[in-house]
């Protein structure tokens, strides 16, 4: 029981890592083509500004989470995926520092250096994200001794390709609308064309990996086993739906939160899907890391629980209230007036 | 080389980049946070510039410490995948604990307190800053209890193959974790101070900004010493600790080979560890190694001898790096009870303005020398006497090591030196004179 619980925790904390950092991810990545003016520049990247790092606190949390709760999945899954993993901290590293340091120089070209590190950066950092957990839905190989048999080219397959790419679609169009929220006038308009084609990546990639899903993985087979958790990819869809809706009413606020759903019911379906798998040994089903092989003892299962359970709403709720704080839009007089990057 | 020894390069590498950034934000936060307060209270805009100038600097820091931050997690999992699944019962819940609780505070209030100047209350914006103070030494206080479960395992059971939680309590409070704490944090503490000093000391010996760096150069005299004087008063615990906790560590430190009564501290001497003795060994103080171990200068300390040859550290490294620090603190002391003793003419005292500016460095080496006693101290256990170094390491290809290793010296390098190209940019800047701009920089 405790560790279906804590299975259900660390679904919920990649969910809300891709949710939240993939709205920054995304922008992040387009920030060179949507933005054409510095002025724009500025306003996509201060659009991000206040919540860029508390985003990716979800993955260090995540992260924690794994390593906590399933210490034997920790081990395999990242020594597994050893060189994955350290370009995706190359990604993170190289736009991290890209907020900070953009606007510290007053140079054109000092800028555009950064602009490319945030984009190649963030771009990279989605990409990753996507093969490595499509990789996980379709099973990798690892031994009875959770020691990984391949290299880098044995994540590099169709599927787990199809995966990064869709994780790309999702994050771009979610910060195309994180855009549409933060800005106004003529830059708000190009982000909602932007999101509007987007859109239609997003839907061809969702279809064609839920698709592919169904033939490459046992998700579906798992889900139908626990058909309340078919509403998860019956979610995806409406959230996707959605989005394009409200956006063509201008409603930004509700296609980003649509977005979002679209995001985290996605995450949702593929990890209610591995259920109990965390890491599936494609060379026998004997040798996966499950929530219950590779779980922590009792004793720290229930401590974590209480420390979860009683931090997190705490965390939820001062995040939201920053939102709703700084969720203001980004424009001239914003730029000139108050501190940013 | 191999997997182990390149992964243990990596470890202390990326261990020691990051450590170049935490401990300023550890000191640096309190004192933006005292500026801000005195702003606040006295609404003198001398010292909102101050908290504007130094809170910049802050930031600049801040960027390279968060992301620096996440490459350690990874490498518990990519690297030590066998520490991992042995330990993760206990280690990694104090990982999580310290994300959760801790490191979303600081993230998130961050951002508040640097976006809100023009968006939150006076009130308001000023506690933004003490959480981000708060919650980052709070951070500090989980991992360092996590390494501190490593330097002395307490409150766990070795069942299911591996070492389980059994007290949790007893983890968190042990006093190993607060000693290793303080004296850490303490250390911080002071090169917060003496990096505020630095730099004030700078403007004031060119006359610049003068009302602003008198402020901060006055707080950051008191503030110095107060911290020296901590980090002193309790840095003997850390010397006493060892001698019941990890022995060998203690015997590196002195170089002491013989388990002897009324042992002395040499000034002088260098280690022959082939031929476990002392090359040169000179000007002793009688007993003060005993008293220092056990506040008895007859008392009995265990020497190398005593510990299987390959139980021990390197001790050359060890013996160094303590002198090292020891000797630079000692400096570090002296220096802050000058700056104190003229904190009210600081303005006329041209040497010692001249001299702070390059004083900066010190306790970043000094710190870092700390990290070395303790960790190559450490060795050759991952967990002290319980696992050893290299059966934590992953199995995995030595090419992929490789791999990350060069990726992360590149990019440390380059990051290392936009950073500090950066803040000595700013640094020499001072506060923007209008209200305004602050944006624009």
């Amino acid at each position: 029981m405790l560790e279906t619980i804590w299975f259900a925790i660390w679904g919920v904390a990649w969910a809300v890592y891709f949710m939240l950092d993939g709205f920054d991810l995304g922008l992040g990545a387009l920030v060179p083509f949507v933005a054409k003016t510095e002025t724009d520049k500025r306003i996509a990247v201060n659009a991000m500004g206040p919540f860029w790092d508390g985003n990716e606190v979800w993955l260090v949390t995540a992260g924690g989470v794994t390593f906590a709760a399933f210490p034997t999945a920790y081990a395999v899954m990242f020594s597994a995926l050893y060189t994955p993993f350290m370009l995706l901290l190359l990604a993170l590293i190289l736009r991290g520092v890209a907020f900070e340091f953009r606007g510290k120089v007053d140079s054109p070209a000092w800028r555009s250096v950064w602009d490319a590190s945030l984009a190649i950066g963030s771009s990279l950092a989605a990409l990753l994200l996507g093969v490595a957990f499509a990789n996980l839905f379709a099973g990798i190989p690892v031994d009875g001794e959770g020691v990984f048999h391949g290299n880098l080219f044995t994540f590099l397959h169709p599927y787990a390709l199809a995966g990064g790419l869709f994780f790309v679609a999702a994050f771009l169009h979610h910060g195309l609308l994180w855009l549409a929220v933060k800005s106004d006038g003529e830059l708000r308009e190009r982000a909602r064309v932007f999101a509007a084609k987007a859109w239609f990546g997003a839907l061809v990639m969702a279809v064609v990996f839920l698709a592919w899903s169904a033939v490459r993985t046992d998700l579906w087979t798992n889900l139908l086993g626990r058909p309340v958790f078919l509403a998860l990819p019956v979610l995806a869809v409406a959230g996707l739906v959605a989005s394009t809706f409200f956006s063509r009413q201008g409603r930004v606020w509700a296609a980003w939160g649509a977005s979002s759903l679209f995001i985290a019911a996605s995450a949702g379906f593929g990890i209610a899907g591995m259920f109990p798998n965390i890491v599936a040994s494609s060379l026998s089903p004997s040798f996966s890391v499950t929530a219950f092989n590779a779980a922590s003892s009792p004793l720290t299962l229930k401590i974590m629980l209480g420390v979860a359970l009683s931090i997190l709403p705490l965390v939820v709720a001062y995040q939201i209230w920053v939102y709703v704080r700084f969720g203001h839009v980004v424009d001239e007089d914003v730029l000139a007036d108050e501190p940013g990057y | 080389m191999d997997v182990l020894l390149l992964s243990r390069l990596q470890f202390a590498m990326t261990c020691f980049f990051h450590f170049l950034f935490v401990p300023l934000t550890l000191g640096l936060s309190f004192l933006v946070a005292i500026f801000e307060t005195a702003y606040v209270r006295t609404g003198n805009d001398d010292w909102r510039k101050a908290t504007k100038f130094f809170g910049k600097l802050f930031l600049i820091n801040f960027a390279v410490g968060v992301v620096t931050g996440i490459p350690l997690e990874f490498q518990f999992g990519t690297n030590w995948a066998n520490y991992s699944k042995y330990v993760g019962d206990i280690f990694g819940s104090l990982l999580a604990v310290e994300a959760t609780v801790t490191f979303f505070l600081e993230s998130t209030f961050i951002a508040v307190w640097f976006f809100g100047w023009k968006r939150l209350s006076k009130g308001l914006h000023l506690t933004s800053i003490w959480i981000v103070a708060i919650a980052s030494n709070m951070s500090a206080f989980w991992i360092i209890a996590a390494n501190a479960w490593m330097q002395h395992p307490v409150g766990y059971v070795i069942r299911n193959g591996r070492a389980e939680l059994d007290n949790f309590r007893q983890v968190v409070t042990q006093k190993f974790a607060i000693v290793e704490f303080l004296h850490t944090a303490g250390g911080a503490w002071i090169l917060g101070g003496f990096f505020v000093m630095g730099i004030s000391a700078w403007h004031l010996a060119r006359g610049s900004h003068v009302e602003v760096f008198r402020r901060t150069f006055r707080v950051a005299a008191i503030w110095s010493l107060a911290m020296c004087v901590f980090e002193i008063s309790q840095g003997h615990l850390s010397a006493e600790i060892l001698s019941t906790a990890q022995p060998a560590k203690l015997a590196a430190m002195e170089s002491h080979w013989e388990t002897s009564e009324s042992v002395p501290m040499n000034l002088v001497a260098w280690p022959d560890e082939k031929g476990e003795r002392n090359a040169v060994e000179a000007l002793p103080i009688p007993g003060a190694l005993s008293f220092l171990a056990h506040y008895d200068f007859k008392a009995s300390v265990k020497g190398l001898k005593d510990i299987p040859r390959d139980e021990r550290p390197p001790v050359l490294p060890v013996f160094l790096s303590f002198r090292a620090m020891v000797g630079l603190g000692i400096m570090l002391f002296l220096v802050s009870v000058w700056a104190f003793w003229k904190r009210r003419q600081a303005v006329e005292q041209k040497l010692l303005l001249r001299l702070l500016p390059w004083l900066i460095p010190v306790p970043y080496l000094v710190n870092l020398l700390g990290w070395t006693v303790a960790e190559v101290g450490r060795q050759p256990w991952i967990v002290y006497g319980v696992m050893r170094t290299e059966h934590g390491v992953s199995k995995i290809a030595a090419s992929q090591v490789w791999g990350s290793l060069a990726m992360f010296f590149v990019i440390y390098s380059l990051l290392g030196a936009v950073d500090f190209y950066l803040l000595l940019k700013f640094a020499r800047k001072g506060p923007l004179p209008e209200t305004h701009s602050a944006s624009k920089a």
